[in-house]
């Protein structure tokens, strides 16, 4: 990040500053950036899962704010989330509960620093950049248990159990399935594993071989349940446990949340693009389309599964969902993990 | 604590929850009390009262018929069967014949109602574990029946449509061929339903084995209805002790058989009710293609004076039986009503057959129950 700074950033805005604190200034305005765009990104899916979830249940959704298909019914929402009380119970934490959403929040905005979107368009090509983001988006569980236990509410904690139990038994699978194709590509950063799948649909790590293809199906659900997703949702199952670790929060608060949990939908979405689909190529050898556009595409497609399966499954147990983890997914990762390394040292 | 006192010994690593009055999974203003060890519930104590409205009180009060439109109120999802059951208890007091043509209406209206009832059933079940989508898709097709009430007795929810003696008015023009259009519309989407939850590998893990209520249990605690057939027990009052002419009809009792998991579990409640629709769609058949002509009321006195007496009169309702024990004194006003509701029992069985279970279950084991709060409190 900083060479990118030095060499392109840099040279035409030299003089008017100090040289570190000008350096502070970019910094804030990359970071800005990055914000935005996870804003924009956010917005589109809330009014996005509003249609497909519509669709799906033979509804038609936002129509009118806004004009085309209610396009503005996010910003009508956030200005509405915005002008909300903002509500601290009596009997809470009052500084956990404050810190809480801003922990979940930053987790979700760290991925994205280290997240490319395309062969130059990244703020920092990191040579661990797939173990930071393991590293950085599992904080997240952290600011769950703080939400769940700071709002003094029976609903929030068994919520924040569920929550950190969940999250960390799928850590496992999921780092699993990441570190098959970190053996194929013989690389940790981000960068360079989606270059080894340049050249057409099937170098794509995801039909490399079996194993690979069986490492994606684990990293997507797995995904799903560490982003709190139905079928895997039971940190906020509504039906049981209210709005789980959330239920207190209000206004602002609540909408931090659910920034990050759409901002890690996107995230995990992105990842499995630049780990298994080949990242910014297309699926033809040489095409024209920008690379950045082409891997968008596809994590809103992965988005767009994960809507899907929202809002056609039930949701799992506690207890069976610790069950898939350990004795289904973690079993069949090492295979997988194995297999590929087999595969690949023949 | 007051309310904690049914819970015995508490200890250390035990959390008390106050799962209701209001809470999404409680369908309305129900309380439960759960002891839990971490995610398992030890004990679960139902809270009633919310909804009470003396309605018992009521009854006293009032004059025979002005009695109806309270029995809409007593399970406002079921309304027609409720209608259906008073009046039947009424007409047996004063010994009223009622018509055939008005037998038949009454068929058609209580099988209708009894879809209307076992759909919101389907819907709020998926919402309990999880599932959105057949929320809507059970609604949608509630519309339709709602359509047709409405175009028989104006109202879309609580209907007052059945009357001691007969029904309020004959059917209007074109309900008959309105009604056959739904059938047709409706039993595809039965197929359609079973596709996304019957037959998901997760609602099948998510109630099959759960919540088991055994036969002898179901008996002991008066648990009647869909709950006692999916207890595997072919209970049921239309077969059992025929009133409206139900002996006419061709149609079976479907009865749990633990076909996922054991005999009496969720998935075998549901089952139940998921084959109850069809099989009303079969009566409704029935009774509109051997509809007969003639007179919809019975000769009925504008103030009932019933002899001095009693009866008790019960009728298959969407959740179990309702039944109505009636005192005369010779008065226009009863002396005293007593309501039987298949709700009440159902929920008494809860704390049985919930305990061991974990929080999640518990939200499936008193959905699968299809408890109604307006039926438990009256």
């Amino acid at each position: 990040m900083l060479t990118l700074i030095k060499e392109i950033i840099y040279p035409p805005v030299s003089g008017f500053l100090p040289e570190s604190l000008l350096l502070i200034v970019i910094m804030f305005a990359l970071a800005g950036l990055v914000f935005a765009f996870i804003l924009l990104a956010v917005l589109f899916f809330t009014w996005m899962e509003r249609k497909v979830s519509a669709h799906i249940q033979s509804r038609l959704g936002p129509m009118y704010t806004g004009g085309w298909h209610g396009w503005m019914q996010p910003l009508a929402d956030g200005i509405k989330l915005l002008t909300k009380e903002d509500i601290v119970p009596a009997g809470a934490d009052r500084a956990l509960f404050i810190l809480a959403p801003f922990l979940v929040l930053g987790s979700a905005f760290a991925v994205y620093v280290a997240l490319p979107l395309g062969g130059r368009l990244f703020l920092a090509d990191l040579n661990i950049g797939i173990y930071y983001i393991l590293a950085i988006s599992s904080l997240g569980a952290v600011g769950i248990i703080m939400a769940g236990w700071a709002s003094n509410n029976k609903w929030s904690l068994l919520g924040a159990m569920r929550s950190a139990a969940q999250i960390v038994s799928y850590e496992v699978p999921v780092a699993l399935c990441i570190l098959t194709v970190v053996v194929i590509a013989s690389s940790l950063s981000l960068r360079e594993i989606v270059e080894a799948q340049a050249g057409g649909i099937y170098r794509w790590f995801i039909f490399r071989n079996p194993f690979t293809f069986l490492a994606f199906g684990i990293y997507f659900l797995g995904s799903l349940a560490e982003v709190n997703r139905n079928p895997f949702d039971m940190s906020e199952a509504e039906s049981e446990l209210v709005a789980g670790f959330h239920t207190e929060y209000s206004g602002i608060r609540f909408s931090l949340f659910f920034l990050a949990e759409y901002a890690n939908m996107l995230a995990v979405s992105l990842i499995a693009a630049i780990l298994f689909l080949g990242g910014w190529y297309g699926p033809l050898v040489d095409s024209e389309i920008p690379g950045a556009l082409v891997l968008i595409l596809k994590a809103l497609f992965l988005v767009f599964v994960q809507m899907w399966l929202r809002f056609t499954l039930p949701r799992l147990r506690v207890d069976q969902l610790m069950h898939v983890c350990w004795k289904v997914f973690v079993p069949l990762a090492f295979l997988s993990l194995i297999g590929a390394s087999v595969l690949e040292l023949v | 604590m007051e309310e904690l006192r049914p819970l015995d010994d508490i200890g250390e690593e035990d959390l008390v929850i106050s799962m209701g009055p209001q809470h999404p999974s409680t369908h309305g203003v129900l309380r439960l009390v759960l002891k839990t060890r971490g995610e398992v519930v030890l004990q679960v104590t139902p809270h009633v009262g919310y909804l009470h409205r003396a309605l018992e009180k009521i009854a006293e009060r009032v004059n025979y018929a002005q009695f109806m439109p309270y029995t809409d109120r007593l399970d406002y999802v079921a309304a027609m069967n409720c209608n259906l059951a008073y009046a039947r208890a009424v007409e047996k007091l004063l010994g009223v014949e009622v018509p055939p043509r008005a037998d038949f209406i009454r068929v058609i209206m209580a099988e209708l109602n009894r879809i209307a009832s076992h759909l919101i059933f389907f819907a709020t079940y998926g919402l309990d574990l999880g599932s959105l989508t057949p929320f809507f898709y059970g609604f949608r097709e509630r519309e339709g029946i709602l359509d047709l009430f409405e175009m028989a007795s104006g109202m879309r929810l609580t209907y007052n449509y059945i009357k001691i003696g007969g029904v309020w008015k004959d059917l209007p023009p074109g309900f008959v061929d309105k009604a056959y259009e739904f059938l047709d519309y409706f039993l595809p989407r039965l197929d359609e339903y079973d596709r996304i939850l019957t037959d998901n590998k997760i609602f099948i893990g998510r109630t099959a084995g759960i919540g088991i209520l055994p036969a002898d249990m179901a008996i002991e605690y008066g648990v009647t209805g869909p709950n006692l057939r999916g207890a595997g027990v072919a209970w049921d009052i239309r077969k059992d002790e025929p009133y409206c002419g139900y002996d006419q009809f061709d149609f079976e009792v479907p009865v749990g058989k633990g076909e996922m998991g054991k005999l009496g579990d969720c998935w075998d409640r549901y089952v139940v009710r998921m084959q109850e629709m069809r099989e009303s769609c079969r009566l409704i058949r029935q009774a509109l293609d051997r509809l007969p002509d003639g007179p919809t009321m019975g000769r009925v006195a504008r103030v009932m004076r019933p002899k001095a007496g009693e009866v008790y009169v019960r009728s298959e309702n969407p959740r179990g039986e309702l039944g109505f024990f009636l005192i005369s004194n010779g008065s226009a006003k009863p002396y005293r009503l007593k309501i039987r509701t298949g709700s009440f029992t159902a929920l008494s069985v809860l704390p049985e057959i919930a305990k061991g279970w974990m929080v999640a279950d518990v939200c499936a084991i008193f959905g699968s129950l299809d408890v109604i709060s307006p039926e438990v409190d009256r």
